[in-house]
């Protein structure tokens, strides 16, 4: 009798360990307790440009982390990149006219989608658009762009170029 | 020429014969597995040789496993000033990978070698001759539970190596080489997803107690019924369910992660 009973006392220290060892892995080393999927209202935006975004990448105002980019498809008809956000639906007051812009963490770092809230009284539905977009900032573009000017100024073309901002 | 052809076709059906014998086997445990239900004392007594027997070894193995990863990944890291991100080296690579694979062969090495000798030697001994002359079925008695276990068994044991992993990098990496205990948990944190890593973690263990399981029974039930086939049956046990684990974990790697 005795036996059989430290025998489950055994399996049942057994279980206990091996489900806290579950929990302790989802709630202290994964992002579950931060912000999940599930409880978040939709936005789209629409880029000319993503860069390298990809789906899961952060979603920050004023540099804290309020939602993930959800997915990102390509629209044929307007020739631009469909963005969906997922924000935690307790920050869902954002003004209609946020604009959201896409930034590199660090230089080289994963990019990321930068939201700036606006100034108007009407919020963003679920569902609805940011209207006000900023495209990747794409480093051989930039590099390209300023070679290019850096030559110009070189063969004595500086004036007509003056304007451009490498 | 014909005689070559002779042996593949050979090996091919021999090959064949034995999927299906695994397969048909399978399909009588699960059958069996209802009958289970009145009596669950039997799973309990199998899941304490196969389960809590089996922890220390998980539980040391995961620490050391742990302990090495932060070593390892401090040193390279530490090159490119990017050793905050050790959390996050040491806990993806575990969930992912090190924990599901390792506790596997750990698993198959300490509990599957196990329960395939005991199922030989009851057969070598005709015990489950025996079982059968009393109108008791020894796939209930025997194989189902032994079976269920191992099943519980794995996905636990795997969480248990991935969590100590985990603890010995945070030992190594914050203890004594002096990696910010900030940094250590934030970085793990924000790289490491619930559904995209400690799931499929999950599934992998999952489908390797399964299969780890299936080999174990199967490969004791079908031994050759002498000392030596049992001693055969022990060995084949731990290579079949190696090559298995580490299969499919290509396999399972490929569908979840891969971005094709």
């Amino acid at each position: 009798m005795m036996q059989k009973r430290t025998q489950e006392i055994a399996v049942g220290v057994f279980v206990a360990v091996g489900l806290a060892a579950l929990v302790m892995l989802a709630i202290k080393v994964s992002n579950l307790s931060a912000f999940s999927d599930q409880d978040g209202f939709e936005v789209v935006a629409r880029f000319e440009n993503i860069g390298g975004l990809k789906e899961r990448a952060p979603v920050t105002v004023a540099g804290v982390r309020i939602g993930r980019v959800k997915t990102v498809i390509y629209d044929d008809k307007s020739y631009e990149a469909l963005v969906t956000l997922s924000i935690a639906s307790k920050h869902n007051q954002l003004p209609e006219d946020t604009s959201a812009s896409i930034l590199t963490a660090g230089l080289l770092g994963e990019q990321y989608i930068a939201l700036e809230p606006g100034g108007a009284e009407m919020m963003l539905k679920s569902g609805g658009e940011i209207k006000l977009t900023q495209s990747a900032f794409i480093l051989e573009q930039m590099v390209g762009q300023f070679l290019f000017n850096k030559a110009a100024e070189g063969t004595g073309e500086s004036k007509a170029t003056e304007g451009a901002v490498p | 020429m014909i005689d070559w052809l002779q042996k593949l076709g050979h090996v091919s059906l021999a090959l064949f014969e034995r999927l299906g014998r695994g397969g048909l086997f399978l399909m009588r445990v699960f059958s069996a597995i209802p009958s289970l239900a009145p009596r669950p004392r039997l799973v309990i007594i199998q899941l304490y040789s196969v389960g809590v027997l089996s922890m220390m070894l998980i539980v040391i193995s995961g620490l050391n496993v742990g302990m090495v990863l932060g070593l390892q990944g401090y040193n390279t890291l530490v090159e490119f000033g990017a050793e905050e991100s050790l959390g996050q080296v040491v806990a993806l690579s575990l969930v992912r990978e090190l924990g599901p694979v390792v506790a596997a062969l750990l698993f198959a090495g300490r509990a599957g070698s196990a329960l395939t000798a005991e199922i030989g030697l009851m057969k070598a001994t005709e015990q489950l001759s025996g079982m059968e002359m009393m109108a008791v079925d020894p796939m209930k008695r025997v194989i189902v539970p032994r079976f269920i276990a191992a099943v519980i068994s794995m996905p636990l044991l795997a969480a248990m190596f991935s969590a100590m992993g985990v603890l010995g990098g945070y030992f190594v990496g914050v203890g004594l080489l002096g990696v910010d205990s900030g940094a250590f948990w934030s970085q793990m944190q924000s790289k490491v997803d619930f559904y995209e890593d400690i799931m499929n973690g999950l599934v992998k263990s999952v489908v390797f107690g399964f299969v780890a399981a299936w080999i174990a029974v199967l490969v004791g039930y079908a031994a050759v019924a002498t000392t030596e086939g049992v001693s055969r049956a022990t060995t084949r046990t731990v290579v079949h369910t190696a090559f298995a684990v580490l299969g499919l974990d290509f396999i399972l790697t490929a569908l979840m992660f891969g971005s094709v």
